[in-house]
């Protein structure tokens, strides 16, 4: 069972999570301005890495706060959790801005 | 039977304390300390068990949980009743105490006869695969006859018949530094991480007793004292440390991500005073902050013919015995080694008046001290010398052995007469929980094994499970895994030397004939070294393929004894280094583990707790019939005497649209949206508009996923300008919380608003009818109840029977109806006032039967059952409800992707039967023709059935293909019998008369 | 290839087993193949199989990153059904079984397929009504299911509690009769063995790295541990590595992998006749021919490449077992592991073209892949053959993902597969 680093109540147990898949895929601004295949990579693909993977979380049977996490999905040894909103934070500001609008 | 092997004196037994336990019926003495294995060999009581394949007897081979032979079904508590028997446990670690039934397994008709022998015989055909070559003509005949044959002869012990009669117990923990094996290493560990006071250390062990292989060890001292001194002293200094905790028979059997460690202690098997009801085994789950395995070393069995016999034993096990337990596994004793840890054996077992020789596979060159040792004590050895096969049957006799040529050529032959066989293949370090953290073994060819290399977790090893064999080197590495954790540092104390050193020898030299000799690699499982040959030859190279052709390492055991002896072997006759072969990923649990520790105390009442509502227990009074409902339990209708649920419905329904019914709504879901941004929230998440709707009213609300799907819906009340009551579907409360939240949180972080979710604050009693008003009046003072003042749809908040309360004017029936929400504590009161006073006016209540036969009469959708994750709001008529104005919405932009408007789409319609006493059944499929060849068009399904009492016929609720443009199309609808003929209809079936719900 | 029969199975008892040849070979990749295989599971052995065999492609190669079989195929539950509601996947999955009902004869090697039923029981007023519709969904495509009672479920797996007392009684069941389980690793190595007997190469601890393509952007092979390789078509079978293979191609799959685990009881004597499924409580449950209870779990809830998952998992399945079979209280856990399957948004198999021309993908089978890999292995044989998708597998394209044609079987029925 992991062990999660909420960054508002500290380390918890998985059970008190629920995760929210991966992190930083921006819903379009305008969606109707959107193709379907664009709209359809939006609902539907992942990159699914093998390797550092920043993923959402919700403590939900703690704070209730959503957050993101960084985590090596070969070892799931989480390398950082941070606040939604925050980039990730192995790549700068802009590097994760254009991921986000992948 | 008496204890004739039992010596004299010593052993770590309580001789004070005499015991018996009943063996296949007879009467096995013993003493406290002793397990069923050592009370078995008191008696001279060898053969122990019958072989999974060949039914070949088998005896006791290991003194440890690395037991593969002598399985036994043990009833626990056999004077308490059934419910204490399982099968398969080890008699090595069943503790003797009185009271135990205990009985061998896998054989017929009896352990010493056993017909299913005859399957060594024709052990030449069941070589390892055989099956898959054969057993497939005629086709048939394999479920019929071969697999049920096959079945029948597998398997070993018997499954328990009836349910488990124990309880068991959970524990989390947490700690600075969890050690694993109270061996030297372990307590050395334990000893040097509590000595910081602030560390919370804890110390666990599978055995009985701690002090690991010390208990077996008569000989050696540590700073100048016993061994088993110092494990005394290491105890007392540990237990006056309120820091440490130290679980004596805790198995740590699973090591999980981030340094979660579960372990099983035993905790009343043992206790032949365990008062009833005491936990049988507790699951410990432990997040240590740092692990430190002292886990030891298992001992390597050689490979050679029979060498399973009954006597023949690891050379470890046959010193813990003669030590430890004190008794003697038999008067000859023969150990055969390539291994000089072997030698301590023979030296013990000599003093303890056993006849030994030894026979080493080693040359004397390559012997170390050990040799003179034994041959100072009297004891021949013979060295360089192979063993050919053992003699005897159901307990050993003899064992063949011969010098080995220079050039590899057999010797002369010389029959050892014995009655056991002490056999040690050297050493291969416990690596199971290390692997199962996933941390990287490596290969290290001077000890022949695989060690622990770089770790993923914080974790460390120490002692011998890295190959660090010599006594004080295994305490100094102790220290220093248990130091580094805590900054501390005591001194390495001296102690005695250590044979230690062994030659790999995976199967040995032999001149008989390979292709026919059986030499057990897997004991258990029946594994002999030619068929591990015959799998390579057949072209399964890697291990985890040997593995599986042959079974080698998969029986109850996991493959501790019998490993490194198959990938030694895999790796020699593909002459290629061993690593090159794989090794195994190590998968908990280390030892097999009991189901009831698993689950704990989530059974019965425990498991899955009931929901249920505040008024449930006057529902519960007042006799009704339950259905689960989520985690919750509701009130399906309320039967009268005599009445079967249809009777029940039927009434019920009635009641409510001619007088008035009560309906328990408090599982529904609620949630309050408030803040100043809560309208363009609500607009964002529901389909459809919310700004205009005004403080005080009510609106149906629709909810999609982004995927354009039907996720969830219910009636919303707008109490004021910033706050929204929004209700849900009873199953989709919490997932609709966690939808809105993460929209919230994560997509619109600028929208002021908070959520909370009010599903358990408010008790939600429901009346409907067209006397729901009479009802009500008498508790309201603060509220026009006029339809002029409270129409439709609308909501107030005021007091009911003096308790705050929300009141909502709104109907799931048709009917003019109420909502009445209380705080919770208040719900079982204020419904038993409205139903006290209802009764004036024919109150009846009713449940979730009735109910969705009302909203289905009316036309109403339940999420859940006309939807079922691939409904779009269209399909459901509901394209009202999807605001064309607003740019967007959850689920917007996918209801125009090209599927989602495409012709042909099921639609959501009514389906009338032609007989109108036929009730369809629910899930049915619709085809236009029901002559047409298989696969049949389907052309839609029946969502919901009922019987309707106030239609006076049945109706059904179906989603078929383009059905709003087929009304009053006849099509056939499957039955359990063949088809029935019915013709679609609009989806509201009753016309509601009087002051109806939309008056 | 010799064959296995009682006969030859006898000739080598007499003379100790010394005349069985290899049952694949270990061979060197060549330069260039009509068409290679991305991952050496039951899937890609399938396809490589009904190549050879159905279109007569025998210049293939099946690349293996590590030994064959060693993913998904030899760590499932072993159950094999086609009760599946749509119209699509009934044909997919039904194709699979009437494959696996002349398996070990069409191999000559025994894959143990046993039909002894798998009962799917419900435990709600949904599951009933969701059942009931698969039942009839299923006769009218010509697949057997039938629904029982309580007491009908009880007279086909004696040791299940009806009792109304439970937690959640059981109030009926699913029965597909000609369902059951086979032995997993057989499966593997029967098509290895009959692929190769037929000159497919199967190169094993041979991990793709990466696509070549020809400057017109069409597949030329692929570069591998062991070297580049030419192929005129590749199909990529690697199922919960295929999201890692077409990210090395330069492609985003719409799957993600996810940690599946199972574990078996200590082996006892027969006690269990069927497969029990039951999705209301998340647990399934079949005895092995070894006598091994076999219990599969649920999916973790993030993605993994470990192959671990946490024990909350396998607690929260076996507290359902022992709710629904209360006796396997004392039953212990021999053994737990995990797989990484590849799950994609409908829960429903991606099979066919990906925007790369010549390139083929099959994967996205999540928790049920082992019972289609006949049916699987032999349309993807056919897409790879002839460069379209055969008329079973033409629904499971990747454009639905953009025209929302889904084919969505967990949500219509919310059950593991």
């Amino acid at each position: 069972m992991l062990l999660i680093d909420c960054p508002y109540c500290g380390k918890r147990p998985e059970v008190e999570f629920h995760c929210g898949g991966e992190a930083h895929i921006a819903r379009p601004e305008t969606p109707t301005a959107v193709e379907d295949a664009d709209w359809g990579s939006f609902l539907y693909y992942r990159t699914n890495p093998k390797g550092l993977h920043a993923e959402r979380w919700l403590h939900g049977h703690g704070c209730g706060r959503w957050f993101n996490a960084l985590r090596d999905t070969v070892s799931d040894a989480f390398v950082a959790t941070y606040e939604m909103g925050k980039p990730r934070p192995d790549r700068d500001a802009t590097a994760a801005s254009t991921s986000s609008n992948a | 039977m008496s204890q004739p092997f039992r010596r004299p004196s010593g052993g770590r037994i309580d001789r004070t304390r005499p015991l018996s336990v009943s063996f296949n019926g007879k009467r096995l003495e013993g003493f406290a300390g002793d397990t069923v294995a050592s009370m078995l060999i008191a008696s001279g009581q060898h053969l122990a068990g019958r072989s999974f394949k060949y039914h070949r007897p088998r005896g006791i081979l290991s003194h440890g949980s690395d037991e593969p032979s002598a399985l036994l079904s043990v009833d626990w508590r056999a004077d308490r009743g059934a419910g204490y028997r399982d099968p398969n446990n080890r008699a090595s670690v069943v503790e003797a105490r009185d009271g135990l039934v205990v009985n061998t397994q896998n054989h017929w008709p009896s352990l010493e006869t056993d017909v299913g022998a005859v399957n060594d015989l024709l052990s030449p055909i069941f070589v390892a695969g055989f099956y898959y070559k054969t057993f497939m003509w005629p086709r048939k005949f394999w479920d019929k006859v071969y697999e049920p044959v096959i079945r029948r002869a597998a398997g070993l012990g018997e499954a328990p018949e009836v349910k488990d009669a124990d309880r068991y117990s959970n524990r989390h923990a947490h700690c600075d530094v969890l050690v694993v094996g109270a061996g030297p290493a372990g307590f050395a560990a334990a000893l040097a991480a509590s000595a910081d006071g602030e560390k919370r250390v804890i110390l666990a062990d599978e055995g009985a007793e701690p002090g690991g292989a010390l208990l077996n060890d008569a000989t050696s001292t540590i700073d100048g004292k016993p061994a088993m001194e110092w494990v005394v002293e290491s105890v007392a200094t540990l237990d006056a440390r309120e820091n440490v905790v130290i679980l004596p028979r805790t198995t740590a059997f699973g090591y999980y991500n981030h340094n979660h460690v579960c372990m099983v202690e035993r905790v009343s098997d043992h206790r032949a005073d365990a008062p009833e009801g005491l936990a049988r085994e507790r699951l410990w789950q432990v997040r240590a902050g740092e692990v430190v395995l002292a886990t030891g070393s298992h001992e390597r069995p050689l490979v050679f013919e029979n060498n399973d016999r009954p006597g023949i034993m690891l050379a470890e096990s046959v010193r813990a015995f003669v030590n430890r337990w004190a008794v003697l596994p038999g008067n000859d004793l023969v150990v055969a080694t390539s291994s000089a840890s072997a030698y301590r054996t023979a030296l013990d077992a000599k003093a303890a008046g056993m006849r030994v020789s030894i026979v080493d596979i080693r040359l004397e060159a390559d012997c170390g001290p050990e040799l003179t040792a034994a041959q100072d004590a009297g004891i021949t050895v013979r060295t360089g010398h192979t063993v050919i096969r053992a003699l005897g049957g159901k307990r050993v006799a003899g064992l063949v052995v011969a010098p080995i040529g220079t050039n590899g050529a057999i010797g002369e032959k010389t029959t050892l007469a014995c009655d056991c066989v002490a056999m040690s293949g050297g050493w291969t370090p416990s690596v199971h929980l290390f692997s199962q953290s996933r941390g990287k073994l490596s290969f290290d060819g001077e000890l022949d094994a695989f060690v622990p290399g770089t770790s993923t977790q914080a974790e460390r090893s120490a002692g011998a499970c890295r190959g660090v064999y010599d006594l004080a080197a295994v305490i100094a590495d102790g220290l220093k895994a248990g130091g580094s954790g805590a900054g501390g540092g005591a001194s390495a104390p001296e102690a005695t030397a250590s044979f230690t050193g062994f030659q790999p020898v995976r199967v040995l030299p032999t001149d008989a004939d390979a292709s026919k000799v059986k030499a057990f690699v897997d004991f258990q499982n029946d594994v002999t070294a030619k068929d591990i040959k015959l799998a390579v030859r057949e072209g399964f190279e890697s291990i985890e393929h040997v593995k599986r052709y042959t079974t080698t390492g998969m029986a109850t055991d996991q493959g501790k004894t019998s490993n490194m002896n198959a990938l030694g072997l895999v790796a020699g006759i593909l002459d290629r280094p061993l690593p090159a072969v794989g090794t195994t990923t190590f998968r908990p649990p280390y030892t097999p583990v009991s189901f009831g520790a698993l689950i704990g105390p989530a059974r019965d009442e425990l498991f899955d707790p009931v929901r249920k509502t505040p008024i449930d227990p006057w529902a519960e009074r007042n006799g009704a019939v339950f259905e689960p409902v989520a985690l919750w339990r509701r009130a399906k209708y309320f039967p009268k005497a005599g009445e079967d649920m249809h009777a029940a419905v039927a009434r019920e329904t009635k009641a409510v649209r001619t007088h008035v019914g009560i309906f328990d709504a408090s599982t529904l879901g609620k949630i309050e949206v408030a803040g100043p941004d809560a309208a363009e929230f609500m607009n964002r998440i529901y389909t459809n508009a919310w700004t205009k709707l005004k403080t005080g009213g009510c609106r149906y609300g629709l909810m999609l996923r982004d995927d354009g799907f039907v996720y969830d819906d219910g009636v919303v009340a707008r109490l004021a300008a910033d706050r929204f009551h929004v209700t849900t579907t009873t199953g989709g409360a919490p997932r609709v919380m966690r939808h809105m939240e993460d929209y919230l949180q994560t997509e619109w972080p600028d929208l002021d608003v908070f959520l909370t979710s009010i599903t358990e604050q408010w008790a939600v009693i429901a009346l409907q009818g067209p006397n729901a008003r009479k009802v009500l009046e008498p508790f309201v003072t603060d509220i026009d109840l006029s339809e002029a003042a409270f129409p439709h749809m609308t909501v107030k908040t005021g007091y009911v029977c003096g308790v705050p309360s929300r009141l909502f004017r709104v109907s799931f029936t048709g009917e003019l109806g109420f909502e009445v929400n209380v705080p919770a504590d208040y719900g079982e009161a204020v419904w038993t006032a409205l139903y006290e006073e209802g009764r004036k006016h024919g109150i009846t209540p009713y449940g979730t039967e009735a109910m969705h036969v009302l909203r289905a009469e009316v036309g109403y959708v339940v999420v859940g059952q006309e939807t079922d994750g691939t409904v779009t709001p269209d399909d459901l008529g509901l394209s009202g409800l999807v605001s064309k104005v607003k740019p967007d919405f959850v689920g917007k932009r996918s209801l125009s992707r090209p599927d989602m408007v495409a012709a042909g789409r099921r639609q959501l319609v009514g389906l009338l039967t032609k007989n109108p006493e036929e009730v369809l059944d629910e899930g049915a499929q619709v085809v236009d023709d029901p002559a047409q060849p298989i696969p049949m068009k389907m052309i839609g399904h029946v969502t919901s059935s009922y019987a309707s009492s106030n239609c006076g016929r049945s109706i059904a609720m179906a989603m078929i293909e383009a059905g709003r443009e087929r009304i009053g199309e006849t099509v056939f609808v499957t039955t359990p019998a063949g088809f029935t003929e019915a013709v679609i209809s609009n989806a509201v079936f009753y016309d509601v008369k009087g002051e109806t719900a939309d008056a | 290839m010799r064959r296995f029969s009682l006969k030859s199975l006898l000739q080598e008892a007499a003379s100790g087993h010394q005349g069985w040849e290899r049952q694949w070979r270990a061979p060197e990749p060549k330069k260039e193949y009509d068409v290679v295989i991305v991952g050496g599971g039951g899937h890609g052995l399938a396809t490589a199989y009904y190549l050879a065999t159905v279109h007569g492609v025998t210049n293939v190669a099946v690349l293996e990153r590590g030994w064959i079989g060693g993913g998904n195929t030899g760590r499932n539950t072993t159950i094999v059904r086609s009760n599946y509601l749509f119209d699509e996947s009934a044909g997919l999955y039904e194709h699979a079984m009437k494959l696996w009902e002349g398996l070990s004869q069409e191999l000559n090697y025994n894959v143990m397929f046993s039909q002894r039923g798998v009962l799917m029981l419900a435990h709600n007023h949904h599951d009933v009504i969701s059942f009931k519709r698969h039942v009839y969904a299923n006769r009218l495509n010509g697949i057997d299911n039938e629904w029982l009672s309580p007491e009908e479920c009880k007279a086909y797996c004696p040791p299940l509690t009806i009792s109304p007392d439970i937690r959640y009684p059981v109030l009926g069941g699913a029965l597909q009769r000609r369902g059951g389980t086979a032995r997993h690793d057989a499966v593997a190595w029967g098509y290895a063995r009959g692929a190769d007997a037929r000159g497919v190469d199967i190169i094993q601890n041979c991990e793709v790295l990466g696509l070549k393509r020809h400057p017109d952007g069409s597949v030329a092979g692929v570069e591998t541990s062991r070297g580049t390789i030419g192929a005129k078509r590749v199909g990529v079978v690697a199922a919960g590595h295929t999201g890692v293979v077409m990210g090395r191609f330069g492609l985003r799959m719409p799957v993600e992998s996810v940690p599946l685990q199972a574990l078996v009881s200590e082996p006892v004597k027969p006690v269990f006749p069927c497969v029990v499924m039951s999705n209301a409580v998340h647990a399934y449950i079949s005895q092995s021919d070894k006598g091994e209870l076999v219990i599969g779990a649920g999916t973790d809830q993030y993605v993994s490449y470990s192959q671990q998952g946490g024990i909350q998992i396998i607690n929260h399945t076996l507290d359902a077992i022992c709710e629904l079979f209360p006796q396997f209280g004392r039953m212990r856990m021999l053994r737990s592991w995990g797989g990484i399957v590849d799950v994609t948004p409908d829960r429903s198999p991606i099979l066919g073209k990906t925007p790369i021309p010549g390139l083929f993908v099959n994967c996205g089978w999540g928790t049920g892949g082992f019972k289609a890999t006949p049916g699987s292995g032999h349309v993807f044989a056919h897409t790879l053959a002839t460069g379209e998708p055969h008329r079973i597998n033409a629904p499971f394209s990747l454009d639905r993902f953009r025209t929302g044609r889904l084919i969505d079987e967990a949500a219509a029925a919310a059950v593991a597969h």
